[in-house]
């Protein structure tokens, strides 16, 4: 399947202050070939794909494109060399139309100005080319649609500069299976029109669903590159965290959850909802126990967490706090409450970049304090160096920006800020989003181990056998409304889809299932 | 010929900074700039450093004062500085507040007619000159962090009302006042002039509650990431709003400031384009206009260079009219000199991603 050789990169380094970021890492990439860039969080996968698209230039070695020298200093260098991304974050522009950001900054022009009609024909013709099986209107505004959506936009944005090499990072993080399996089909097709795609993910499952081959990186530096149909998946997980298979068995193991009876109801909420995005519902959430909330991509699952946390307020129903009637009608109201919540946009709503590691810490503690009762600074050194050691967040000091690390250890120092406070209630919204393996069995290890000092957890994700590993309860939602509540025997990742489907009309859904 | 001179020294002085290699501390560029200047004047310019002690009095009390340039430069620089501090607080949450050159306005038109056409003891004028000044920053806070209208715009109303407000209180007159009390607050020397004092005494004030508190590091994370910060529950909203009523305070004392400088109340005139100049020294002074980190004392060392440049234009005799050229190019220098980018042009060091 794999023809000749359409990306060579060889004897890559690049240094950050502190850290080599990659040491000499070669990659080569054939035409026609879906190639799985995987390594844990601050393997280098990233920084590789940078230096790639010319975000950074690296310090060192040699990049070719169909056997032509290249060194691209900007992406839009790297995109005349045919070279595209769509990044993790989604970034095209929220306030302009899809058809327009499909062909900003290449806009045909006719003495300077901008000619819509061929700009539509285009964005239609790229779209065309997906092959979607719905309809996209070119006429709305980005932000107006779904995530799935905005990264089928930023794939025909790709398509229209006619790039051979499609690079795409962490594309599927804020999919759902369907929109995921869609992807995957609009990822074959481009393959077989020659395209040479990089596939960076941390889901394995995806990538032996699409790769050909797999190059696997660690702590910056290559460890090897495996036609993926040899290399087993364990083996794989082995290599990534460079441990030995057998020590990786241990972290794949189904944690053994116990079902809660008796125990004490932190928040009942009764017909609580809110118009145009959670219908009234019922649930308890209790002490030492961790419940999950599945279902796809706007069925309703953050939605439920953000009126629990205040962030939205109820306009309906009731909500019992310790058997008190209470309702949060802010963040700030809501952690008087012991509630935290771990938000899903981690840098929207989640990092403060500039500020170091430690502020970040302890903000939320510093809140609940309020301004006036400074944490004094010994103290703060104290909670800081505490976090870093016990979550393992890898930095060179506890006074680094934020924005310096990895997503991994960002999202494990936002734990560590509501951990700080001690929260009877933790909300997590896709704990474990662009977060690579080790990482993430390094988060789901912390929820148990909280479930078992007896704090209750809410866990969204949009993993089905994250949320069935990790909880003994799991409430199933479509459509903004609950439609199961499965526990014991019940709780599978095939009856929750089923559950989903039953009622479900979309056909999509069942080649989910598959 | 001596617009050529002070080009070029400043060219030699920018090239001499370049190769320095970069330092943490943000307040150590404007403060360098500084030193430069009064270097370039202690050879230049002659009498420039030449001090005298007077006879002066301080509320009728006799006290030795200092008279030179220098002590100029420490008066006339303390109404941008005061005001800089205020505005810096306001920058840090992701604000800017044009408003502060009429709230100067509005405050010194109360003082003065109260004081003259009412009668009123000297300290009630002076209460009501900043309860004014308090008032003008609880409505750009309500317009701000209540009703959610973008800074720029929001503090635009005032900037431009906020003189018709003074004309109101003046009826449209320029309003003279001799109170001996009154005209102290601009005049009178402790040693040093008063307004610088009263500089120092809100710069530790100011210091003392945003840094011994958590409000200095509660402000930096709104102004990073006010969703993030309201997530984890800061009180984003009371904190901006704080920052606007603090903002319009530090506004009316400037404005008492200059109006018992020239000892009297000129509605149309007082604070006229002194907004710009705060923004200046903040963002000389090296904060972010996008928010986030702020540095208090930076930033009135950025309000002494802006006026030290000016000071030194009109000791060399540069025209007025062509005087802010070469003050822009040393402020542009400045700023250059702060952006990472372009530090690391010039000492060939690749910063962080």
């Amino acid at each position: 399947m794999s023809g000749e050789t359409l990306l060579e990169m060889r004897g890559i380094n690049k240094t950050f202050p502190g850290v080599q970021a990659l040491k000499n890492v070669n990659f080569a990439l054939r035409r026609g070939q879906i190639h799985a860039l995987m390594g844990e969080n601050g393997a280098g996968k990233s920084t590789l794909i940078k230096v790639l698209t010319g975000v950074h230039p690296g310090d060192g070695g040699a990049m070719s494109v169909e056997g032509k020298a290249i060194a691209p200093a900007s992406p839009r260098e790297a995109e005349s060399c045919g070279i595209s991304t769509v990044y993790q974050e989604v970034n095209l522009i929220p306030h302009l139309t899809v058809r327009e950001n499909i062909c900003l900054g290449r806009e045909d022009r006719f003495a300077g100005i901008i000619r819509w009609g061929r700009v539509w024909k285009r964005a239609r013709k790229a779209l065309d080319r997906l092959d979607l099986k719905f309809r996209i209107n070119l006429d709305a505004q980005l932000s107006d649609c779904s995530i799935a959506v905005q990264q089928m936009v930023a794939i025909a944005r790709a398509l229209d500069i006619d790039a051979r090499i499609l690079i795409l990072d962490e594309p599927t993080s804020s999919l759902d299976e369907a929109e995921a399996e869609e992807l995957f089909r609009i990822m074959r097709n481009l393959r077989e029109q020659g395209m040479g795609i990089v596939f960076v993910t941390h889901f394995l499952d995806q990538v032996y669903r699409v790769s050909d081959t797999i190059t696997v990186l660690r702590n910056g530096e290559l460890v090897g590159e495996f036609p993926a149909a040899s290399l087993p998946r364990l083996e794989l997980v082995s290599k990534m965290v460079g441990k030995n298979v057998d020590e990786v068995k241990k972290l794949e193991k189904r944690v053994a959850v116990t079902t809660a009876s008796g125990r004490k109801t932190v928040v009942s909420a009764r017909r609580l909802g809110r118009k145009g995005s959670i219908n009234p519902i019922d649930f308890d959430l209790k002490e030492g126990e961790v419940t999950g909330l599945a279902g796809l991509l706007g069925s309703g699952r953050s939605e439920i967490a953000n009126l629990l946390f205040g962030v939205d307020a109820a306009d309906s129903g009731e909500m019992e706090i310790d058997g008190r009637k209470a309702r949060p009608e802010s963040p700030a109201m809501a952690m008087r409450f012991g509630f935290a919540m771990l938000t899903e946009d981690r840098k929207f709503s989640g990092i403060i970049p500039n500020l170091s590691l430690r502020e970040n810490i302890i903000l939320a503690m510093q809140a609940k304090l309020g301004p006036w009762r400074k944490i004094p600074p010994r103290k703060a050194n104290e909670i800081a160096d505490q976090f870093i050691k016990a979550l393992d967040i890898k930095t060179p000091s506890r006074e680094q920006q934020l924005k310096n690390l990895s997503g991994g250890n960002q999202q494990k120092v936002i734990i560590a800020r509501w951990l700080a406070v001690h929260p009877r209630l933790l909300i997590l919204d896709e704990p474990t989003r662009g977060i690579d393996v080790g990482a993430r069995a390094e988060i789901e290890e912390l929820i148990q181990k909280l479930r078992e000092e007896g704090m209750s957890l809410l866990l969204i994700s949009s993993e089905l056998d994250e949320v069935v590993r990790n909880s003994s309860r799991v409430i199933v939602l479509r459509d903004r409304e609950k439609i199961a509540e499965l526990s014991g025997d019940n709780l599978s990742e095939q009856n929750i889809l089923h559950v989903i489907a039953s009622q479900a009309t979309e056909d999509a859904v069942k080649e989910a299932v598959q | 010929m001596r617009i050529v001179g002070i080009i070029i020294f400043w060219l030699a002085m920018v090239v001499f900074l370049y190769g320095t290699r970069r330092s943490r501390n943000v307040a150590f560029w404007p403060l360098l700039a500084l030193a430069c200047l009064l270097l370039f004047n202690l050879f230049f310019t002659q009498q420039f450093y030449r001090l005298e002690l007077r006879e002066g009095s301080f509320f009728g009390i006799p006290v030795p004062q200092l008279y030179g340039v220098p002590i100029d430069i420490l008066n006339h620089a303390s109404k941008v500085g005061i005001l800089a501090i205020g505005m810096t607080l306001v920058i840090a949450v992701g604000g800017i507040d044009l408003s502060v050159g009429a709230v100067m306005a509005i405050a010194g038109a109360m003082m003065a007619t109260l004081s003259v056409q009412l009668g009123v003891s000297p300290a009630a004028c002076i209460a009501a000159a900043l309860a004014a000044g308090l008032a003008a920053g609880m409505w750009n806070g309500f317009l701000v962090a209540v009703m959610g209208i973008p800074p720029m715009v929001a503090t635009l109303i005032l900037m431009v009302a906020g003189r018709g407000v003074a004309q109101l209180v003046t009826d449209g007159q320029i309003i003279i006042f001799n109170n001996p009390i009154l005209t102290s607050i601009g005049n009178a020397f402790l040693l040093v002039p008063v307004p610088f004092l009263l500089m120092l005494l809100m710069l530790i004030a100011t210091w003392i509650t945003t840094r011994g508190t958590a409000l200095g590091f509660l402000i930096e994370a709104v102004g990073d990431n006010e969703v993030a910060s309201s997530r984890a529950g800061v009180s984003a909203r009371t904190l901006k709003f704080l920052v606007y009523v603090f903002c319009g305070f530090c506004s009316a004392v400037a404005g008492l400031v200059q109006t018992s400088n020239i000892r009297s109340a000129d509605a149309n005139n007082i604070g006229l384009t002194l907004e710009l100049d705060a923004i200046m020294a903040v963002v000389i002074g090296g904060t972010a206009m996008t928010g986030g980190r702020f540095y208090l004392a930076s930033s009135v060392a950025g309000a002494l260079l802006i006026q030290a440049l000016t000071t030194t234009m009109y000791a060399k005799d540069v025209s007025p009219v062509v005087a802010p050229v070469p003050k822009a190019l040393v402020i542009l220098a400045v700023c250059l000199l702060q952006s990472e980018r372009v530090r690391r042009l010039f000492i060939g060091r690749r910063g962080t991603a």
